[in-house]
């Protein structure tokens, strides 16, 4: 058990510095300058090569390219993301503002996903090829091809505008008006978590159909052990563990939603601060997102992982 | 399949066309896959021949015509500059389709190449190629996406490169685990042991033999990107406008949501349509290849 996590953990800090890597490589390889970290590309044009060269050696960017990345690397430590080129505004004190009401948003929907996803599946394998089952799976399909920026733009046609049930868009922080951000954040979070749910119910039934199907299975039904007893001791203990490897995938497929579904509900989260910022070519910006987005899953996958190893001892023998 | 092909001719019974037939009985017996298959072939047709088919240009500005309700002249309406929504959703079908076969293709060369080094020769080649591939998948692909779009611009070109470059460590993984079972098998060591080079090895033997694998994932990730590709466009960064693609149409309609919802509502179904009929047939492959099924269905 030691070694895996150690191995897992090694693992994990190397990505780590690949990703810090990628990022700042792609970013130095700017079609362009990487001047244009620091100011904008229409006033790169009016300024005069003496100033560009001025600001090039001010920002150190006249360096080598391994005393530049260490330098940046950093900053990146001590949190300095560097300075948005459109507002002006500090990196990391803009995404510490916008982070917590994506993962508010994002976390809303991962629970909702593993609460309906499980359940669904579960059901669906234990009553394979009766209506619950073909209800469930036809549901998962659909639920899996759906683009989920033109379900948040129907859901808003008929709740918002024809209907008048819920707000059309906006956000509201919890802690100022607890009912009407409720109300704001319904069509999100069921977007957001739309894609997971049909994901995790797929997952849940194909592991649970492996599990049911295994020896041990059939022991605890022979012993004459009832119906809720196999299901939930012996099939659904070890069929949970491979739904877990969902979290991180979960979180990824979220992440990405975030940015279109920011988009249509106007949600002033990281989502749409990554829009703006790609829409303005507001690199610092960019890559704070990037960078902290990728952490977030690294990290984790790692958890995710460490307790995948814990659950089933064999997978450290892989 | 090869594998299967000697298994059975080891029985002696003929092998080729039971496998074959095996396979059609498996992926041609569900309803969902042979419906898949038509609506695939419908929308290659409606791309291929979009000139043909599509009643109208779906460039031309009709300013008499603006945003008009499905009728018989325009059956599913017209935008706000009076363009048919019909002829723009088939030339839609173009742009999801170019971008979802050029994507896959180009993805899927990458990351089966790298995959195989990775899976055949293993060691520091391997762990460098994977740890490679663990950091663009810790980076979410819409992320990946935006950011590489942020660098390059919109264009067909650039949403290839920045879709694509998410797809490869899908492949990649699923290319390692499988060569690392192929490599021990008896015909690649029987094919050592007779002097082939490890170039040959992989090309000829290794690589072949993954193919099935290689197909069913490069059907399901044409619905994952033909979906990526809509939510590119829907957020601006995608095709750039007038060149109609499904995911900037639904953006088009979202400020005429209450005058004209079909102008949204109509490029959404046309994109779950594809992308489901993509997913079905992408299942039917898998349950009819794998051949730890063979002999239950």
């Amino acid at each position: 058990m030691t070694t895996y996590i150690i191995r897992r953990l090694i693992q994990s800090v190397i990505v780590f510095f690949l990703i810090t890597i990628l990022v700042f490589l792609v970013m130095r390889l700017l079609p362009g300058d990487p001047i244009y970290m620091i100011i904008s590309k229409a006033a790169s044009e009016t300024a005069t090569e003496m100033q560009l060269d001025k600001i090039r050696h001010e920002y150190g960017l006249d360096r080598n390219m391994a005393v530049q990345y260490l330098d940046w690397l950093g900053g990146v430590f001590r949190g300095d993301f560097g300075v948005s080129i459109l507002t002006n505004m500090d990196v990391r004190e803009e995404i510490f503002r916008r982070l917590p009401r994506t993962l508010h948003l994002g976390i809303l929907a991962l629970i909702f996903s593993f609460f309906l996803g499980i359940p669904a599946g579960v059901i669906s394998a234990v009553r394979r090829g009766t209506w619950i089952d073909t209800i469930v799976t036809s549901l998962a399909n659909i639920g899996i091809t759906i683009p989920v920026f033109w379900l948040a733009v129907v859901l808003m046609y008929a709740f918002a505008l024809k209907l008048h049930w819920l707000p059309v868009f906006g956000y509201t922080s919890p802690f100022t008006d607890f009912w009407e951000n409720t109300r704001q954040i319904i069509m999100p979070v069921f977007c957001l978590a739309v894609t997971t749910i049909a994901g995790v119910a797929r997952q849940a039934r194909s592991s649970m159909l492996e599990v049911m199907s295994q020896d041990y299975v059939r022991t605890a039904w022979s012993k004459g052990l009832s119906e809720r007893r196999v299901i939930f001791k012996h099939g659904l203990k070890n069929g949970l563990i491979p739904i877990m490897v969902f979290l991180g995938l979960g979180l990824s497929v979220i992440v990405g939603g975030s940015v279109l579904i920011e988009t249509v509900f106007a949600i002033p989260g990281m989502g749409m601060l990554a829009v703006t910022a790609m829409g303005n070519s507001d690199y610092p910006v960019i890559q704070g997102v990037v960078l902290v987005f990728a952490i977030m899953v690294l990290m984790t996958n790692l958890l995710v992982d460490l307790s995948y190893g814990w659950l089933d001892p064999r997978v450290q023998y892989r | 399949m090869v594998e299967g092909i000697g298994i059975s001719s080891e029985n002696e019974t003929p092998p080729r066309v039971s496998e074959l037939r095996r396979f059609s009985r498996v992926f041609l017996g569900r309803g969902l896959v042979v419906f898949g298959m038509i609506v695939i072939l419908i929308f290659l047709i409606l791309a291929i021949f979009a000139n043909q088919i599509a009643p109208y240009d779906p460039l031309k500005r009709n300013l008499d015509e603006v945003l008009q309700q499905p009728n018989a002249k325009h059956l599913l309406g017209t935008d706000q500059i009076g363009r048919d929504t019909l002829s723009r959703l088939i030339h839609g079908a173009r742009i999801s389709l170019i971008v979802g076969v050029m994507v896959v293709t180009i993805a899927g060369g990458f990351g089966v190449v790298l995959g195989a080094i990775s899976g055949y020769f293993g060691g520091v080649i391997g762990a460098i190629i994977m740890r490679l591939m663990d950091t663009l998948m810790t980076i979410p692909m819409m992320i990946l996406a935006l950011a590489i779009s942020a660098l390059l611009g919109g264009g067909l070109k650039n949403v290839v490169i920045a879709l694509g470059v998410g797809l490869i460590p899908g492949y990649a993984r699923m290319m390692t685990s499988q060569v690392l079972v192929a490599k021990e098998t008896d015909y690649v060591m029987a094919g050592r042991s007779m002097g082939a080079t490890n170039a040959r090895l992989l090309i000829r033997h290794i690589v072949p033999n993954c193919f099935s694998p290689i197909l069913v994932m490069v059907t399901m990730m044409m619905g994952t990107t033909i979906l990526a590709e809509a939510g590119l466009s829907f957020i601006g960064i995608g095709i750039t406008p007038p060149t109609p693609a499904w995911g900037s149409m639904v953006t088009d309609g979202r400020n005429f949501l209450l005058s004209n919802p079909m102008l949204s509502i109509a490029p959404g179904v046309a994109i779950m349509l594809l992308v489901f009929s993509f997913n079905m047939v992408g299942d039917g492959l898998r349950d009819a290849l794998d051949p730890r099924l063979r002999g239950i269905i």
